[in-house]
């Protein structure tokens, strides 16, 4: 086989950029908040003082409230919307690939929520929200009903933000699954539909078995992105009222950037690292001893 | 009614019901957008009392563009340049890392470090790297300029270029590149003649994914920026922390903002989901 015989040079030349990214602006920068992770960082006169403190920070973590409530939302959060978004976006799937070219127009417009910036997702709702004039108060009010503090009380903040991340990334889970049902062998469908079985009947012994894995994969990528949301809870909410909004990035940011505790912050994102590579962890081992 | 009719008619409710549910799906997500473009036309009174019916007037547009205190413009002209330079380089670094570990024969572990980046790089919060990144830069005097968020940028995306080109590279056949060898052709020439014309869906693809990801990219944008460098999506985060709440002018901008996702979505759609798919099935 005549393969290009790369030189050295060549070969190293190709891969230098990425890893000096790699090095300089992921490796370094983490190994430096490990470390800061230990410390307490003071500022006198502009330049930072780092006084060691052992695992100070990583104890104090257990008695943050915020930390705590933080964790609780984002879990809250991840589970209820990706469960949400997965089943929305499978039953969005298979309608769109039933009705076939007469519903491509659809596909092309429930994408929309995809591109647009989580900020302006979080402004369009913000303003929606609102208890004054906001369309959903509006339109309930129609029907007698409200008007409700959307954002402002603490029983209905968290679902609330919910409502918005269901809103925004059902599109996503529907893009993934048409793709997965699309896939589909046809002559499955019809040798079922000719062996006499119902539509429900062929979904859940054949359809569902075959989907299984796709919706196993979005359920993980979006699980992934739920994990890290900030931009609408950062605009509808401030993690509040209280600490009922409070998901995990959102207190990093506060304890790091707003209180300036950049150790406690640290600590925090390490922690938080260690977290998901558990997560991980866990998941690779489980899907190791599966495939045996 | 003979029954391949009966069955026929039932066949047409049930299509009619599963568009009926399109429908509704296709107002839920386009209603938001059409109230807030709506809105960005009241003024901020039309608006507060509520009125259903009202004159469009375009000074929202007109105070978020051209008003002396607003830094729409130059919030815009920043986003701009962050997502174009940080796509260009991190396309560039991604396709020639990715076509280096997949045709050059590194050591497997070399590979297997490179991928395991990427994937692990994309499960981690934003936020935690802002941190890190935040310190990285003040001590080397770049803080609160264009070129850490570029930087900041081009990291947090690289990983995303690398994974989606190597999943394109890997659908095109080597016998091309193999015959360009034999041709006597060399590796920029290779690249140049062979590679990159064959690459250019899977190029456009990821990089109108990374810019869009890019130009959305808040706590990042939003650690490592200061009023001068500030991005679209921080600038307009601004209007939400103002003592009043200029509601119209934060509709009239976030509707500007909105301009790339529409213009992606008009112009490259087949690319968008070509990206996106492929970036979760492989």
């Amino acid at each position: 086989m005549a393969m290009l015989k790369a030189s050295r040079r060549v070969k190293l030349f190709t891969v230098l950029p990425a890893l000096l990214f790699l090095v300089l602006l992921s490796v370094l920068p983490l190994a430096n908040l490990l470390a800061l992770s230990f410390a307490k960082v003071t500022w006198a006169e502009g330049s930072a003082t780092w006084t060691w403190e052992g695992l100070a920070n990583y104890r104090a973590l257990a008695e943050d409230a915020l930390f705590k409530a933080g964790i609780v939302n984002t879990l809250i959060l991840v589970v209820s919307a990706t469960t949400l978004q997965v089943g929305l976006g499978l039953g969005l799937a298979l309608i769109c690939s039933r009705l076939g070219r007469s519903a491509k127009a659809y596909r092309t417009l429930f994408l929309l929520p995809i591109l647009v910036p989580g900020i302006i997702i979080g402004a369009i709702w913000k303003l929606m929200y609102n208890t004054q004039f906001g369309v959903i108060n509006q339109l309930l009010g129609l029907v007698g009903l409200g008007p409700f503090d959307w954002l402002g009380s603490s029983t209905l903040a968290l679902a609330s933000v919910i409502a918005v991340d269901v809103w925004h990334w059902t599109p996503f889970s529907f893009l993934l699954l048409l793709a997965a049902v699309e896939a589909l062998p046809r002559d499955v469908f019809e040798a079922a539909q000719i062996d006499g079985a119902g539509s429900w009947r062929t979904f859940r012994r054949i359809v569902l078995p075959l989907l299984w894995p796709a919706i196993f994969t979005t359920f993980v990528f979006r699980a992934i992105i739920a994990f890290k949301v900030f931009d609408e809870v950062y605009l509808l909410t401030g993690g509040g009222p209280g600490t009922s909004t409070q998901v995990i990035s959102f207190t990093i940011y506060q304890r790091f950037f707003v209180q300036d505790s950049a150790g406690y912050g640290a600590a925090m994102s390490i922690f938080v690292m260690f977290l998901v590579a558990l997560v991980i962890g866990v998941a690779m081992t489980s899907q190791k001893a599966r495939s045996r | 009614m003979s029954v391949s009719s009966r069955r026929f008619n039932s066949r047409r409710t049930v299509n009619l019901v599963l568009h009926g549910a399109l429908i509704l799906a296709a107002v839920l997500i386009l209603g938001p957008f059409l109230w807030i473009a709506a809105a960005s036309l009241k003024t901020q009174i039309v608006l507060l009392m509520g009125h259903v019916t009202f004159k469009p007037v375009t000074l929202n547009y007109a105070e978020v563009l051209f008003g002396n205190t607003s830094t729409f413009v130059r919030n815009f002209l920043n986003s701009v340049i962050v997502a174009s330079i940080s796509t260009a380089v991190a396309l560039g670094v991604g396709f020639l890392a990715g076509y280096s570990l997949l045709r050059m024969q590194w050591p497997r572990g070399v590979v297997h470090l490179f991928l395991l980046w990427s994937v692990v790089f994309n499960l981690v919060p934003p936020v935690t790297l802002a941190g890190a990144w935040y310190e990285v830069f003040r001590a080397i005097g770049l803080a609160n300029s264009l070129v850490a968020l570029i930087l900041a940028h081009t990291t947090l995306h690289l990983p995303m270029a690398l994974w989606l080109l190597s999943s394109f590279l890997r659908e095109i056949p080597r016998e091309l590149e193999e015959a360009a060898v034999v041709d006597g052709a060399g590796f920029v020439r290779l690249l140049r003649r062979v590679v990159v014309p064959i690459m250019m869906p899977g190029l456009v693809s990821t990089g109108i994914l990374i810019f869009i990801f890019s130009w959305n990219e808040f706590p990042v944008a939003l650690a490592l920026t200061n009023n001068h460098s500030a991005t679209v999506p921080v600038g307009i985060a601004k209007f939400a922390q103002e003592n009043e709440i200029k509601y119209t002018q934060m509709a009239a901008a976030s509707v500007l903002s909105a301009i790339p996702a529409l213009l992606v979505l008009i112009f490259f759609q087949r690319f968008i989901v070509k990206g996106l798919t492929a970036g979760a099935v492989k």
